[in-house]
């Protein structure tokens, strides 16, 4: 089992989505987060005073798949959330030890 | 047919017979002026109390949301002061024989009704005296206001009260009883000096840069937010929390100011005084309306982009700046004295910005230069009035309320404090003062259910 960190540009959650539910990922868990790459933020005035915005909106999506379904899954992201501007986001596989489903105690990929 | 036509000339010649008899145009008696002045009073006195609420959100808006529930409980609570120590203290200090004197100030005695002879239907004396007293009161809140915004963020919420206290009790009614409460500012050796009385129709002066001037000391004497000014001394943006609210206390700072303008008229007993009140209400908001046109403007050019809160700034500068002669301007006169004042705003509120003096709501461009404009101004339009007169009084009036401010503001600092700790500043009022959190569902709040 794999946990796909996914960081993208906020308008591009609903094709994410519809593209993992069509290669039967489940489900996934969405943050709201600030951040910034190479991207460079932009300047912002208030009242005379300027100053530079780095931090820009992000969401973090992380999805816990079963090890088959990872290359499927890098890919069905990053094609859909492409827009081929600078901040289209990034992409990251980690381990995952363990997974439990709460409601009925299933363990391993079954709690996928 | 016959009865059609006989009821129509039994119609006709009723109407004659009645045309014959007519009265001419009944005169207003005396107790009817009683009644529109004491309503204009009234109409008046709760539309400027309105402009407490404008003041609310405006500076909600101005401010981070840490600090956002503090000023709601300073702008209730300072309106709340204003309206007791108004009565137990102000008004008489303002209105009681200031002509027996010098002319420098009132009486020291507790306000009280007097309508004996109205009640009685023996006298009728102008108005109702609550009327009046009312009117006035709300007057002195809005200055008091002013304050509020300038010191935001950082200054101590009694010691800020404490200083409520003494400016709705003496210093506003001082300075206010050379103008309005026929003292030294109307008298014949002013008149002999500087060839006419000054002339502050609603306040500009009186109460708008008489409040600038008690915040523009406090202030000084607070020191800027922390992290306001970067190490290289330069501004930093510290945006506020809300535009909507910010915006929704502007337009009704502008519903409130055909009452403090309006109204002080004071009297409604006429045609030639509701015509001369329709004209000041039009005027005020053709002011207000040359100040945002103006403000985007000047903003857009400087800045490329239209700052949101110099628009709303620059509505207030215009109203500031017609406050002091809002009845003699033709409507295009108004709206070019309220456009100077939305242009020297867009300019006063960096500068004021960059002398290190950290007005959060840019309270002192607003209210004290645009309300210095605002009476210089009056005798470009007004008859008889002199740029002496005028300038005798700003400058009379600015340097009381200066002094007797820092005096105040100084003692309260070195006795018990006006500044929050580094700590309650940073973690904000309404953790340190309140214990509250203004929105608890969104973002950094504490509520998840």
């Amino acid at each position: 089992m794999k946990l796909i960190t996914a960081i993208i540009k906020p308008s591009k959650l609903q094709d994410v989505r519809d593209a993992l539910s069509s290669i039967d990922v489940a489900g996934m868990t969405v943050t709201e987060v600030k951040g910034f790459g190479r991207q460079k933020g932009h300047t912002e005035i208030y009242r005379g005073a300027e100053y530079e915005v780095s931090m820009l909106p992000k969401l973090k999506l992380e999805m816990a798949v079963p090890t088959a379904l990872v290359e499927q899954a890098i890919e069905a992201v990053s094609t859909a959330a492409k827009t081929d501007n600078i901040g289209d986001g990034k992409i990251f596989v980690l381990p995952v030890e363990a997974a439990v489903r709460i409601r009925t105690g299933e363990t391993g990929e079954g709690a996928l | 047919m016959k009865k059609k036509s006989t009821l129509l000339g039994a119609g006709v010649l009723a109407v004659a017979a009645g045309m014959l008899t007519t009265p001419a145009f009944a005169a207003v008696t005396e107790e009817s002026q009683y009644i529109f002045n004491s309503l204009l009073f009234l109409i008046g006195g709760f539309l400027v109390m309105w402009m407490a609420a404008g003041f609310t959100m405006l500076e909600v808006g101005l401010v981070r949301t840490k600090n956002v529930g503090t000023m709601c409980v300073k702008n209730i609570g300072l309106y709340s002061i204003a309206g007791l120590m108004y009565f137990l203290v102000g008004y008489q200090l303002m209105y009681s024989g200031v002509s027996d004197g010098m002319g420098l100030m009132g009486t020291f005695s507790i306000w009280g009704a007097d309508d004996a002879a109205a009640r009685a239907g023996t006298e009728f004396n102008g108005y109702a005296s609550t009327s009046d007293w009312f009117f006035q009161m709300v007057f002195v809140a809005t200055a008091a206001s002013i304050v509020s915004g300038t010191l935001a963020e950082r200054i101590k919420l009694f010691p800020f009260f404490a200083f409520v206290i003494v400016l709705t009790g003496f210093i506003y009614p001082i300075q206010g009883s050379w103008e309005w409460g026929g003292g030294w500012l109307n008298s014949d050796d002013f008149i002999a000096f500087t060839g006419s009385e000054f002339s502050d129709f609603a306040g500009s002066t009186l109460v708008h840069s008489a409040g600038g001037w008690a915040a523009l000391a406090g202030a000084l004497i607070l020191g800027p937010r922390i992290g306001k000014y970067n190490e290289k001394g330069q501004p930093m943006a510290i945006p506020g929390s809300s535009l909507p609210m910010a915006t929704l206390g502007t337009f009704i700072l502008w519903l409130g100011w055909f009452g403090f303008n309006g109204a002080s008229q004071l009297a409604m007993g006429s045609a030639a005084d509701i015509a001369d009140i329709s004209n000041i209400f039009a005027n005020t908001n053709a002011a207000a309306a040359g100040g945002v046109v103006a403000a985007v403007l000047v903003s857009k050019f400087m800045y490329k982009k239209i700052d949101l809160t110099m628009a709303l700034n620059g509505a207030l500068a215009g109203l500031v700046s017609i406050t002091a002669g809002p009845l003699d301007p033709t409507m295009g006169q108004a709206a070019l004295i309220g456009a100077v004042g939305g242009i020297i705003v867009v300019f006063a509120v960096p500068f004021i910005d960059r002398l290190k003096i950290d007005d959060v709501v840019g309270a002192i461009s607003v209210h004290l230069v645009a309300g210095i404009w605002g009476t210089m101004a009056v005798p470009l339009t007004s008859d008889g009035i002199t740029f002496l007169a005028q300038a005798t009084g700003v400058v009379s009036i600015g340097a009381f309320v200066l002094v007797a401010s820092s005096i105040v503001w100084f003692a309260l600092k070195y006795t018990i404090g006006i500044r929050m700790s580094a700590e309650d500043e940073i973690a904000g009022g309404d953790y340190a003062e309140l214990g509250m959190e203004a929105y608890p569902e969104f973002t950094k709040g504490s509520q998840i259910l």
